[in-house]
Parts: structure tokens; sequence; C-alpha cells
């Protein structure tokens, strides 16, 4: 018995443990598959169409050019997706924050008469929901159908943020906190603006990340409520159309003669839509894995 | 003024019987900021989220613009026998529930790998790298990593194909056929959530009780050992929960997932319920149907969680809702 140990200790002390090696080479496979991708991409970016065409371009540009990027400059269409884009997201983080706080502070305090029961109210929607059809219809009697409006409103109440919101006061604040701004003579809004937000922004922060990433990235609801005007599709469904159905050409100048490689141009869409993530990934990752450790956690 | 209502409250949470004669009145002159503040989320709740639940009737009737809403015609449960005849109404059923149950078997094993194996790495750098890269695809939308996706798989110009030909294989249709789109899109799933899935698993790790280890250690117990009777035990429950969660969702649709990763040329698979009842009600204007076949699926996922919930709390976890 003894024996094994001191082996294993002795083992311990050798500096070359080939599992080691095996377990990082695994994990480094692993981190290779979610980022070569994304290097081929940009990669193929910044090819040259020859290139792309005879199908040479792997890891690394082939003919380095920025043709492609000069095109989506010039696509009003695209940059408008992206303004669309930038300008639905930033009213909904808003709009979505203001939603959550007002309705996670009171649900928090537990001397609300009825608390139980505006809970239920507010988090039923997470079990069941009218469906796609139903909520079209509401859209449509609502006449926001073709707004900016039907991709602001309709989601910007999610009774997960507040769920999470709400464990995260009612854990935080401390009641005695609350309790001697309350004999100072402070009233619920003020404690609210005074006390309760100051001490809960990195839960804000969290929150408002979720609200934003998540609309940047959804395109569901653009795809069924914007059919018309398409100057208000963001910036994922114009990449819906654009690469992936590929129904819709890029707008091309007329005096343009060389016509580019689909390609090429669908990989730069996708690197220019990426890039707006991928500047701020690695400031807001952190607070994301907070979040899902709060959203783990029940009241 | 203040004070009075603080230790108003403090005397109620003593006698909560007294409370009751005091009126509803009451609570609302003293908390009145608190309900002001829930107007405005409850609004939107009752507008975005109750409201379309009335729509439901839609599934009753037989839907017609010119009769509108509520002029047009109950029909009992007509409309649910009519999709239940239709071929696309099982097909839709079949492809959700193999999609949901094949994700589930493959995409739920991977981050408990990963986890135990970033947890065996020591060096702090090396560990945050790789988690960063990891965690990366979850943050793209599923537009791009369908773009990413065709890119890399397509059969004419995607980059696996053609370093498969370059070491002389030929090329092969990933999804452009249907086994090969299946199975795709399950890898696809496994790339997408294995990096993002180890956070909970991580967290768990390290609140497993370091006296174990080193018990185990002293008994004798290696890497491979202590992994398997000290770690895989510790976080056994939070495993649990997590499939026991993940099974109430085998009817959820993940449209935008398959809408991103369709083509024209697989639609075996590619047919889940919300595809049809986009199908059918947004493209097709068949409202009615579209509705029924939502409420079907929306029904039966309420089921499965409460049904999961209950699992959940047999086996002594705290339950799901």
């Amino acid at each position: 018995m003894k024996a094994t140990g001191g082996a294993l200790i002795a083992s311990r002390r050798r500096r070359f443990d080939i599992w080691d090696v095996l377990i990082r080479l695994t994990l480094i496979i692993a981190s290779l598959a979610c980022l070569l991708p994304f290097v081929h991409v940009v990669s193929k970016s910044f090819s040259e169409d020859a290139y792309v065409i005879a199908n040479k371009v792997f890891l690394w540009p082939a003919g380095f050019t920025t043709e492609a990027y000069g095109k989506i400059f010039a696509d009003a269409s695209i940059l408008r997706s992206f303004y669309v884009s930038v300008v639905v997201t930033a009213l909904f983080t808003l709009l979505g924050m203001i939603l959550t706080i007002c309705a996670a502070y009171p649900l928090s305090r537990k001397q609300l008469k009825g608390r139980v029961t505006l809970t239920i109210i507010f988090t039923f929607p997470l079990f069941f929901s009218g469906g796609i059809i139903p909520e079209y219809m509401l859209i449509n009697n609502l006449g926001m159908l073709d707004t900016i409006w039907s991709l602001i409103l309709p989601l910007a109440f999610s009774s997960f943020n507040l769920l999470i919101m709400k464990s995260a006061l009612t854990n935080s604040i401390p009641v005695s906190l609350e309790e001697s701004a309350r004999i100072d003579g402070a009233g619920h809004f003020r404690i609210l603006w005074s006390v309760v937000l100051p001490l809960s922004k990195p839960i804000m922060a969290t929150l408002a990340l979720f609200f934003a990433v998540g609309r940047w990235n959804a395109y569901m609801d653009a795809l069924f409520y914007i059919k018309q005007n398409v100057d208000l599709r963001p910036l994922q469904l114009k990449l819906y159309y654009l690469v992936i159905q590929a129904s819709e050409s890029f707008q091309l100048e007329a005096t343009q003669v060389s016509l580019s490689n689909p390609e090429v141009l669908k990989a730069s869409c996708v690197v220019f839509a990426t890039v707006p993530i991928l500047c701020i990934y690695p400031f807001i990752q952190k607070y994301f894995v907070q979040g899902v450790m709060l959203g783990a956690i029940k009241e | 003024m203040k004070v009075e209502s603080a230790s108003a409250n403090f005397e109620t949470a003593l006698k909560p019987s007294k409370r009751e004669s005091k009126g509803i009145l009451h609570y609302f002159r003293r908390d009145w900021q608190l309900y002001l503040l829930l107007l405005l989320p409850l609004s939107f709740v009752l507008v975005f989220k109750y409201a379309p639940m009335t729509g439901l009737v839609l599934a009753f009737k037989e839907y017609k613009i010119a009769k509108g809403f509520w002029g047009s015609e109950w029909v009992g449960f007509e409309v649910f026998r009519d999709i239940f005849a239709k071929p696309d109404f099982a097909k839709a059923v079949r492809n959700t529930l193999l999609l949901n149950v094949l994700d589930l078997i493959f995409s739920f094993t991977m981050p408990i790998v990963l986890a135990l194996l970033l947890n065996e790495v020591k060096s702090i750098r090396f560990k945050r790298v790789n988690q960063t890269l990891l965690y990366l695809p979850h943050f793209l939308s599923w537009i791009i990593i369908g773009a990413v996706a065709y890119q890399l798989l397509g059969e004419g110009s995607g980059m696996v194909n053609n370093a498969i030909e370059a070491l002389g294989g030929t090329r092969i249709p990933f999804l452009q056929d249907d086994t090969n789109w299946l199975i795709s899109y399950l890898a696809i799933g496994v790339w997408y959530s294995m990096g993002w899935g180890t956070i909970i698993y991580l967290a768990s790790i390290s609140g497993v009780n370091p006296d174990l280890y080193e018990a185990a250690t002293v008994d004798g117990a290696g890497r491979w050992r202590k992994m398997w009777n000290v770690t895989i035990p510790s976080i056994r429950f939070t495993i649990v929960t997590l499939l026991i969660m993940n099974l109430g969702k085998v009817m959820d649709g993940s449209f935008e997932r398959v809408f991103a990763l369709q083509n024209k040329a697989t639609t075996e698979y590619t047919t889940t319920i919300p595809v049809l009842v986009y199908r059918w009600g947004i493209e097709s204007g068949n409202f009615s149907r579209a509705t029924a076949l939502g409420l079907f699926q929306a029904v039966i996922g309420l089921a499965l969680v409460l049904l999961a919930d209950r699992i959940a709390k047999k086996l002594g976890e705290d339950g799901l809702i």
C-alpha cells in the first residue's frame, strides 16, 4: 500500500507524464476545432477569386486582397442592415433592462402582498406560450408587421432574465441595508435608485449582455415579421437571404465588370457579421459565465 | 410614517391572521411604489405573452380572413383530426423527437468529458485560453454557423472536401444528402455546445471537497481512479438534473438551427414541428392548422417539463420549477 503511494508520488515528480500530454492534446484539438473554421472563412474572405475557385485556400489567404470588403462597404443594403441591427439591439437592451428591473425589484421584496401570484404570472410564459401563429397574428393586429417595433417590443420582457435578476437581488442586497434606508426616510423608488441599483452593477452588466447578444443573433422573429419592408432587415436576416438561401444577389454597381466569386463575398459577409461579436467577446465572456451560474441556481 | 410602516411590517410577520383583516387597500397604500413599478412589465407580459394565448382558440375554429378572428366558425377538434391525418405531421413529430433525442445522446456527454479533462489541467493560462476558444461558437448566431458550415462542408468548394480531394479521396456531400445531413447536424450541435456546457460542470467540480482527493491520494488512487471514484460521483446530481431538464425539452423546436442548416436537397429530416408551423401558417396562410400544430407541441412540451420536474423531485433534487 505504502509502496504504491510512494511510487505515485515519485511518478508525480517526474517531469514527463504521458497522460498530461494526452489530455492537453485532446483539449488543444477541441479548441482548434472551434477556432479553425473561422480562420478558414477569414482567409477565404481575403483571398483572390482565382485561388478560391481552384479550391486552393485553406487556413491562409492566397493572393491577399481586400476587394470583397470593398464591395460590402459599397453595398448600401448591407450597411443599412447593420445599422438596423445596431439600433434594434440598443433599444431592445435598454427596454429589456428597464422591464427586468421594474419587475425584479418588487418581486424580490418579501413584504409585497401577492408576490407569489405575481411571480407565477411573470414566469408561466417560460413553460407555455401561444406559439408562432398566435404571436404573429397579435403583431399583425397591432399593426407592427414590417416595423422596427416588431423586433423590439415582443421579446423585450424575458421571464428567464427576470428570474436571474430576482434571485440576484434577493441574495445580494442585505435586508438590513434596505431597512436602514427606509428608516432614513427613503421610499421604494429612492431605495431602488440609490441603494439597489448601484449594488447590482455586475448582474446588470450580465443581463444587458444577455439581451444584447441574444437580440443581435436572433433572426426567427425577423424572418416572420419583416417581409415587405426589406430596408428593415436586421443583419442576421440579411445574411440569411444573402448567404444561406443565396436568393438575393449582391448589389453590384452597373459599371463593375468583373463579378466576384460569390464564395469570397459570402465569406467576407460572414466575417463582417462576426467581427462585432468577436471584438467584444473577450470582455463579455466572464459576465456570460457568471450569468450561466446564476441561471442554474434557483431561488 | 416610514418607520411606522417598517414596524407594521414586523408586526404582521408575527401575526399573519390579523393581516387579512386589514384589506388589500392597506398594502396598496403602503407599497404603491412597488405596484407602480410592476405596472409596466405586467402590461408587457399580458400583451405579448398572455394575449397570444387567446389566439389558441383558432385551433378549434375554421379561420376565414373574411369572417375574422371571432366570427370564424367553431369546429371542435376537426382541425386536429385534419392535421393528424397529414403525412407531414407524422414526419414532423418523428423528426422533432429524432433530432432532439440524438442531440441529447451526443451533445450531452461531450461537455462532461471536456470538463473532466479541463479539471486535470494545472496551468491556469492554458485552461483559460482553451475555455475562451471552446466557448466561442456559443456567441455566434445560427446563421453564421450555418454559413460557416457550408463554407467548410459544402460539396463543391467546402474546405474539408478540398482537403479530402487533395489527399486523394472523393468528395462527400456532407450537407447535401439526407443521412449525411443528419450526422452533420448532430456534429455541429456537439461542436456548438461542447465548450459552453462545461461551465456548470466545472462549477460543480470546483465545489468538491478537496479532502476527498487528499484521502484518495493517501489511499493510493491515481488520476483516473480519483476522477472515477471522487469527481464523477460528486457531480452526479448535476449530471442527472441537467439530463432530466434536457429530457423535458425533447419536443422543442430549434427552429433557427434547422432553418440555417437546411437546403433544398435534404428535406427528409428538416421538417420539424416549428418548421411545419412556419410553412403551414406564415407561408401558406393556413392559420388554424398551424395554430393547432403549435398547440399540440406546446401541450406536450408542458407535460414533459412537468414530468421532468416530478422525476427530479422524486430523485431528491430541488426540482426545476
